[in-house]
């Protein structure tokens, strides 16, 4: 637990707390819990599942990953590398005539395009998705909620963000009791 | 229930996770087997791999130490069993990203039992595979200079860029890298889970492995487009890289590799040796960690139909190679095919033929297909008529070629039938050792599995 210092005092009880949390037997539990907490007029959801839930971006209304930009980036950047490393390699620094053919040409030098462009965008990739995603990150206060492990075992799990403007610890502990959630909790941030 | 015999549906997709579990049950089942002391035919593969690895290390260490004409390669075969193990090993690689990424974009869900295992397959048959370029140079040590383009005091020269050796360089290390970041970004998920079911040291090992993965819904979104994007990369990687190393031998002007056919011929072959070696493992693999309802028998019947059809189309190949050498009327291509089948090497073409050829077309019958002993024995006969296959094109082509003054016979050394036998125990040492301590079945890809069937179950009744 962090130190609470005296100016986070001022602002009430909100920013000690991280969200009211709660468990569902289901992916379906969850999805009808998210859709039902955002008509109540909540915003600040956060959803948490062992395996991807189909359409449940729609009903948090998430927009789509912009990782594929980043890769198409990446992978223009490993094209661009492979054509001036073989170029500049071979026609301009160390210049060897082999077999007659010329110093540089496009088609001999498709294969290591290719390669170096798919390697440069699978680290886009893996690095982009890490980036957005603000991983690595050791420490949430996710895991102080005690059922958390359920997320990545048979649990479907749904937090409602202290920031949110609606947010009012008893009201959303009804509703997500409501719901079907069971472990309810006020979890400390 | 009584109904489900007519369902039309319960035929085709036969359920593929068995045995009536729930999700806590896969998390179980997976995760219990990293977690408990291993079984005793964990140990008893461990007694015979790791004394056969060492032997690995010891001819690696007298090859370096001697010098690499300890090796059976010699003028007029220059290239002998280091490259026919090295596209062994490569080859044997392809069915994993094959797995991977290939089904998984064509959305077969077969595939999610069986592509964790056959990623790492990957993963070590490349690091198997690369053992011989690094070694065939003598100073391995100094290798990174010769195969990468690092800026150097040393030689003071670029690489030939114009050469197919550099883009093999390239596709393989390529190849090896990408399998890496696409089988640990799937391991991710799985990690945080056997973060969450342990405690102490274990717990911040994991924890630290699994970068504090939470699976939050925006963290799955991400998450899942960076595993399409992967997926389709790795989709004309795989495709490539065999490519890449066809055009090793294709792009000479030897007779028996110079042609065209080449390309698609070793990638087919490629998939056909590395799903045989898949079914090899996860025969034994299942047998050891009693996997039955997740690894069933719809998965292995799965890949032996893809074994008889990767099967038939490499003895297509072989077929086609002799209509063209027919075809050519090139007098030295029609020789080198001739000599191929019927030359001193008769016995390792006829072995090839028939351990890639005949022994496969067992498996039109589904008796073969559901028949554990059955699959393994043809799978090990591909294997080795996979090793033939590059043996035969490698050594038949270079013993006899224009000059009949410069004809000669290969003979291996025992330094290279030890660095082969050594590779082997290398893979199923870091085989078993990946078996005991990652989970050896996506967990997280499983779940997303038997949620649409208890979905579709649903829907049934």
């Amino acid at each position: 637990m962090a130190a609470k210092l005296p100016f986070m005092e001022t602002n009430g009880d909100e920013p000690k707390y991280y969200a009211v949390m709660s468990d569902f037997n289901t992916p379906e539990d969850l999805l009808r819990a998210v859709r039902t907490a955002r008509t109540a007029g909540y915003t600040q959801l956060e959803a948490f599942s062992p395996f991807p839930i189909h359409g449940i971006d729609e009903a948090m209304g998430e927009g789509r990953s912009p990782l594929g930009w980043i890769v198409i980036l990446c992978a223009l950047a490993g094209i661009a590398l492979a054509i001036l490393l073989q170029w500049w390699t071979g026609a301009i620094d160390y210049k060897l005539v082999i077999a007659g053919k010329p110093l540089f040409a496009l088609e001999p030098s498709v294969p290591i395009i290719f390669e170096l462009g798919v390697l440069v965008s699978a680290f886009g990739a893996v690095i982009g998705m890490l980036a957005l995603n603000k991983l690595p990150q050791y420490w949430h206060p996710f895991f102080n909620y005690t059922a958390h492990a359920g997320a990545s075992n048979d649990r479907f799990l749904l937090a409602i963000s202290a920031t949110d403007p609606k947010f009012k610890t008893d009201e959303v502990k009804a509703l997500l009791d409501s719901l079907g959630g069971r472990n309810t909790e006020l979890v400390e941030s | 229930m009584a109904d489900l015999a007519l369902d039309p549906r319960v035929e085709l997709n036969p359920p593929l996770v068995t045995g009536g579990q729930t999700y806590a049950d896969l998390t179980e089942k997976i995760s219990s087997i990293t977690e408990q002391p291993p079984p005793k035919q964990w140990y008893f593969g461990m007694a015979i791999a790791v004394p056969v690895a060492l032997l690995l290390f010891g001819c690696l260490t007298y090859l370096v130490s001697t010098g690499i004409g300890v090796w059976g390669n010699n003028i007029p075969v220059g290239w002998g069993w280091d490259i026919t193990n090295f596209v062994w090993w490569i080859g044997i690689g392809h069915a994993g990203t094959l797995i991977s990424a290939i089904l998984f974009l064509f959305r077969q869900k077969w595939r999610t039992s069986i592509n964790r295992a056959a990623e790492a397959m990957t993963l070590f048959a490349v690091a198997c595979a690369a053992i011989y370029p690094l070694f065939h140079t003598g100073r391995p040590w100094r290798a990174a200079y010769w195969l990468f383009p690092l800026p150097n005091e040393y030689l003071h020269i670029w690489q030939n860029f114009r050469s197919p050796l550099m883009w093999d360089v390239f596709a393989v290390s390529t190849y090896g890298t990408v399998s890496l970041l696409f089988w640990y970004v799937g391991l991710i998920p799985d990690l945080a889970t056997l973060r969450d079911r342990a405690a102490g040291l274990r717990q911040k090992i994991f924890a630290i492995m699994s970068f504090g993965w939470r699976g939050s819904a925006r963290q799955w979104k991400h998450y899942e487009l960076a595993y399409l994007i992967l997926a389709g990369i790795s989709t004309p990687l795989v495709l490539s890289v065999h490519s890449i190393v066809s055009f090793d031998f294709a792009t000479s002007v030897l007779p028996g590799w110079h042609t065209t056919i080449f390309p698609p011929y070793f990638v087919a072959g490629a998939i056909y040796s590395g799903f045989a070696m898949v079914v090899s493992l996860l025969v034994l693999a299942r047998w050891i960690y009693g996997l039955q309802n997740l690894i069933t028998l719809k998965h292995l019947d799965n890949m032996c139909k893809v074994m008889l059809a990767t099967g038939m189309i490499v003895g297509f190949s072989y077929g086609t190679e002799y209509f063209i050498a027919w075809y050519s009327a090139n007098p030295f291509e029609q020789f080198t095919f001739r000599n191929r089948a019927f030359g001193p090497y008769w016995w390792a073409y006829w072995t090839m033929i028939t351990c890639n050829v005949l022994s496969p077309q067992l498996f039109w019958f589904k008796k073969m297909r559901q028949s554990l002993v059955g699959m393994f024995i043809i799978s090990i006969f591909i294997n080795i008529g996979m090793w033939f296959e590059r043996f035969v094109i490698i050594v038949t082509s270079l013993h006899r070629d224009f000059l009949p003054s410069s004809w000669g016979y290969f003979r291996p050394t025992w330094v290279d039938i030890g660095t082969f036998t050594g590779t082997i125990g290398l893979f199923l040492t870091l085989f078993l050792l990946f078996l005991r301590f990652l989970p050896a079945i996506a967990i997280a890809e499983v779940k997303g599995v038997l949620h649409g069937q208890i979905q579709r179950e649903k829907g049934d009744h």
